[in-house]
């Protein structure tokens, strides 16, 4: 990949297109489903030392594909999406496809549930692609290419979905966010990444981290192209108690949009220690934009940030403990040989499934939900999350439409510098600017603003009201037309190892 | 032993009514409830020795109920799976019951609405929020590892059950209590483990898992086996009428479990056990009568009672401590993250805009779909009927028996009073026999009522109406009258007849004529029984009386 925006190859060149533009070419029969599945699938080989998939389902992407293509013939196309590959988070429940989220606990464990790519809201878009999230431990394997070689973590955990996205090998990819996981990969790896409200979008077939923090990720290589994906994704679920109905939304975002009206807030606890010179830089100068299209910009306070992380570990903690105790070998999933007993098989089950981080996760969870901690814990971080929560509300209702902050602190770290911490700082640190996000269930955005001096993307993230989603979007399009970040584009294979540009992906913890 | 054991603590249980009384007045008033006997067999106490009582006062039982009842309802509580009892295994399980990941609790709204039923049938307060929590424990069936419930507010709460046993020496005297109802909750029910001890293996069937259940927990306010027992008799009654469970605990849609411990009134309660593995009310009056008595027996010799989880043995009618699985166990109770709470609202009027009033559960709606409760039924069929108070339970608590007794009350002209024997003595002496249901009866309502009818306009007399009625039950395809003239038993009403037979009896009892001329008229039945022998029944003694009479003087 490469900044360039010079003349490329025909079939990068569709491949680079937006949700829009390549939906407009297969209506006019300028490509065919099937040639464009084709070439996605030959784009995820032609990249595979990414590591981005877990699986390729290539025969029923292309059956798919034909008839997708005999529906676009016949002008009666599904929806906007119909024909266009896209990429899934592995710990998405899929029909009939293995869901691993990359541990081994859950390997060979496929069930027919349907995902709600399949509900019917999401107009028959069909999915060649898996990619990965480690669940327990690192499953994937690495690249065998160059094993002395560094290389870059494409961030987590949803980073193979970023990867497959930056990397030209599908359109749009789901992600999951329970505390950046789509909004830290997006913006490492140069993508538009949205967190929508919780409750916006169904988390039935998700397989859960945090249910009260969980939100589907939508990673698109535009604003735009996110936009139509909520459209089609967002609304109730009676599958899902908690959804929530989908205030009415425009066909498009809107091309005039007076920024003008807009109140963007800069809340002074996100100057966190170890934010990067680059990233700082464009924050400011992101800001300056703002200010001089004639935005009124604002700083103002969330008092409770720094709680946040700490807060966050404890439910994180507490839901991780509950939600796996159901891996018990018993219905599914790996179980031990060990069966001298009930009990034994349990706790060997357990044991050999669950890796090291998993595992600290659930015994501090099961410690921090005993009846004599359950107040000073889990009820604590329950306040905690509350005054959050109120942080954000006091604010919006100040009168701020948006709030702008970083995404994460620095561009993509190297896998030498990333193994250095121990998962739970390397999450604290990762997740500083995305997760109060998630306490709060609000609406936020990464886009991609511009290259540091590595010349790797940096993203700044907008964070919206509540259900306001539309809106933040709105705000993100006009600023992802403003600050021209680089269109990513593709040289010849021969210079893909050269660039520095290129993000690796690895997969890191259970995480964020 | 079980047996002497039950007679103890029935004399504890009087004692401590005694002990109460005022209490129980109290509560008897405060609900306007019948109070004739209550008191009265409290004296008998006194004819127990006195040992025990020299010093101290005596130690008395206190039980308080936790009863799950499995809510009917034709899919589970947070699945669209069905609920059927006797399935093949494994056939009743959809994905989120066998807990697969990504899949998510959705509620149904029909086991809310049993709940609220219940609630209301029992006095209770819905609360008009209510929430889910997760309560962990590891047990093979069940797959995710915690139980969702409402440990933290329930969906109703401080309720009253209204009951009634029977005492004295006749068992005639109907003593109502009430027990207070601490909380109503919904559960999902487990799985079943089946132990097959010969491959030592355990099978798993999960047709039973996230069935809905309601946990109905009862304060102790009871004191022995027979009161528990007539509440969850009371108990079974209402939620058969409502129709939110089937309440058979022997198919375990009510599983009952007792909290038992003892104490000297006054003092603070005494450590309390838990009995388990109930499945009649008859065994759990017995097992609870066990375990006060065994208590007691612990601590009159110096021990101390453990707080413990005990089985019921049906066998020996003993308890026995259980594998302690649960001893120190320690639930993490957590608020469930993928329910919001659940909102009940009071009127249509009070449904909130954005929420569909058709898919609301609203009180108000709910209220009027109460049918008669088993209490109002009794009291409304002792007033229209003017039959006894305990003829009243018989009929409520058979299933259609009130109904069949109705109809047969229609059809006849004969008083409620004189049906009410019928039905009663001869149409439940046949069907217990027989272990039939009520709707199982040979004899119909129809049936009963043409012979009662029989009798009342002097057809036939009403010591042959018993012989027809067995002869009915054996040939139910038989109409009365075709019985009645096989067998020749028609009333004979002929006088010239009837002169006949008493010349005939008068002549053959010389001297039994001849007492009765000299003043004993007593031995004037004799005769009359004669003459009843020798037609077969099928006289009216009124009119035999008169008769002879005649003939003698």
């Amino acid at each position: 990949m490469s900044a360039s925006s010079a003349a490329y190859r025909p079939a990068a060149a569709m491949l680079g297109l937006s949700i829009r533009e390549v939906s407009q070419a297969l209506r006019d029969g300028r490509v065919s489903a099937t040639e464009l599945c084709r070439k996605c699938i030959n784009q995820i080989q032609r990249t595979r030392y990414l590591n981005a998939f877990i699986t390729i389902t290539e025969e029923t992407a292309m059956e798919q594909a034909q008839k997708a293509d005999s529906r676009l013939r016949t002008g009666k196309p599904l929806g906007p999406l119909d024909g266009i590959p896209f990429s899934v988070k592995d710990n998405f429940c899929t029909e009939n496809i293995e869901s691993t989220c990359a541990s081994s606990m859950l390997k060979d464990f496929a069930y027919a549930t349907l995902s709600f790519l399949r509900s019917g809201s999401t107009d028959g878009v069909f999915g060649p692609v898996r990619n990965p999230w480690s669940y327990t431990t690192q499953y994937r394997e690495q690249s065998t290419e160059d094993p002395d070689s560094d290389w870059l973590i494409s961030g987590g955990s949803s980073g193979g979905s970023g990867a497959a996205v930056a990397s030209l090998s599908s359109f749009l990819a789901l992600g999951s966010d329970t505390g950046g996981s789509t909004r830290n990969p997006g913006s490492l790896c140069g993508v538009v990444a949205l967190k929508p409200t919780y409750g916006l979008l169904s988390r039935h077939g998700l397989i859960p981290l945090v249910n009260s923090m969980d939100v589907p990720g939508i990673m698109t290589r535009s604003v735009h192209d996110v936009a139509t994906v909520l459209r089609i994704l967002q609304g109730r679920d009676e599958r899902d108690s908690t959804t929530v109905q989908a205030p009415s939304t425009p066909t498009s975002l809107p091309e005039h949009f007076d920024i003008r009206d807009i109140c963007v807030g800069i809340p002074k606890e996100y100057h966190a220690p170890g934010l990067s010179e680059d990233t700082l830089a464009q924050w400011s100068r992101v800001a300056t934009m703002f200010e001089q299209a004639g935005a009124r910009v604002q700083e103002v306070s969330l008092p409770h940030t720094q709680h946040s992380i700490v807060c966050y570990h404890v439910l994180c903690c507490c839901e991780v403990a509950s939600n796996m105790a159901r891996f018990d070998g018993l219905e599914y999933g790996h179980r031990s040989t060990v069966d001298s007993s009930t009990d034994a098989m349990y706790a060997t089950t357990r044991h050999e499934g669950f890796n090291n981080v998993v595992r600290g996760r659930i015994l501090s969870g099961n410690y921090f939900l005993l009846k004599s901690n359950y107040e000073r814990y889990f009820m604590k971080a329950q306040q905690m999350r509350r005054l959050i929560t109120e942080d954000f509300t006091n604010v919006f209702r100040s009168g701020i439409d948006v709030l702008l902050t970083p995404t994460t602190l620095s561009d993509a770290v190297r896998y030498s510098d990333f193994i250095r911490e121990d998962n739970r700082t390397r999450s604290a640190q990762e997740d500083i600017f995305t997760q109060p996000v998630n306490m709060a269930g609000l609406p936020a955005v990464t886009v991609p603003t511009a290259l540091s001096r590595r010349g790797l993307p940096i993203g700044l993230q907008l964070i919206g009201q509540r259900l306001q989603d539309w809106k933040l979007l709105t705000v993100a399009h006009w600023m992802e037309q403003q600050v021209s970040f680089p269109m990513i584009s593709f040289h010849s294979d021969a210079d893909e190892r050269e660039l520095e540009r290129s993000v690796r992906e690895r997969t890191h913890t259970i995480g964020s | 032993m079980a047996a002497s054991s039950s007679g103890y603590s029935r004399m504890f249980c009087k004692l401590r009514k005694y002990a109460n009384k005022s209490q129980s007045l109290y509560h008897i008033d405060t609900f306007n409830f019948v109070i004739r006997t209550i008191w009265i067999s409290g004296s008998k106490t006194q004819l127990q020795p006195k040992v025990h009582a020299k010093s101290l006062p005596q130690m008395v039982g206190v039980v308080g109920l936790e009863i799950h009842a499995q809510i009917q309802s034709t899919s589970k509580l947070f699945s669209g799976s069905h609920v059927r009892f006797l399935a093949p295994p494994n056939s009743l399980v959809s994905h989120f019951d066998a807990s697969l990941p990504g899949t998510l609790p959705v509620l149904n709204r029909r086991c809310v609405e049993a709940a609220v039923l219940t609630g209301l049938a029992l006095n209770c307060t819905i609360n008009k929020k209510s929430l889910f929590d997760r309560k962990h424990y590891f047990y093979a069936d069940m797959p995710a590892g915690y139980q969702i419930t409402q440990q933290r507010v329930p969906i109703a709460v401080d309720g009253i059950l209204v009951y009634s046993h029977f005492e004295g020496r006749k068992r005639n005297q109907v003593v109502t209590k009430s027990v207070k109802i601490k909380q109503i909750q919904l559960e999902q029910d487990s799985g079943k483990s089946l132990h097959d001890d010969e491959r030592s293996q355990t099978l798993i069937d999960l047709n039973r898992a996230g069935v809905g259940l309601m946990e109905l927990v009862m304060e102790p306010e009871m004191c022995c086996g027979e009161e528990a027992a007539a509440a969850v008799r009371e108990l079974q009654l209402i939620l058969q009428a409502l129709g939110t469970c089937q309440a058979n605990m022997a198919e375990g849609q009510l599983r009952v479990d007792a909290n038992v411990s003892v104490h000297r009134p006054g003092e603070p309660l005494g450590v309390r056990t838990e009995v388990k593995n109930i499945n009649s009310v008859r065994h759990l009056a017995k097992a609870i009568d066990y375990e006060i008595q065994r208590q007691m027996e612990v601590l009159q010799s110096g021990g101390t009672v453990l707080n413990e989880t005990r089985a019921f043995d049906s066998k020996s009618g003993n308890t026995i401590p259980m594998r302690d699985k649960e001893g120190l166990q320690d639930y993490r109770f957590m608020p469930e993250p993928n329910l919001p709470p659940l909102f009940v609202y009071e009127s249509e009027a009070s449904v909130p805009g954005g929420v569909d009033p058709a898919q609301a559960v609203v009180i108000d709606r709910l209220s009027t779909q109460l049918p008669e409760l088993p209490s109002v039924k009794r009291t409304r069929l002792v007033e229209t009927h003017g039959i006894l108070q305990e003829h009243s339970f018989t009929l409520v608590s058979e299933d259609g028996l009130m109904d069949y007794f109705e109809s047969v009350v229609q059809m006849t002209k004969a008083e409620p009073r004189k049906v009410i024997g019928w039905v009663i003595k001869e149409l439940m002496g046949n069907l217990n026999s027989q272990s039939l249901k009520v709707s199982q009866s040979p004899i119909s309502p129809c049936a009963l009522a043409e012979l009662i009818n029989l009798v009342e306009s002097g057809q036939i007399s009403s010591s042959t109406a018993k012989q027809v009625f067995q002869e009915m039950w054996k040939a139910p395809e038989k109409k009365v009258g075709q019985i009645v003239k096989e067998q020749d038993l028609w009333m004979i009403n002929d006088k010239e007849e009837l002169q006949k037979i008493c010349q005939r009896v008068v002549d053959s009892h010389p001297e039994e004529v001849q007492i009765i001329r000299r003043g004993n008229k007593k031995v004037l039945n004799k005769l009359m029984g004669e003459v009843q022998r020798e037609t077969k029944g099928r006289t009216d003694p009124v009119k035999v009386r008169a008769i002879l009479e005649k003939m003698v003087s």
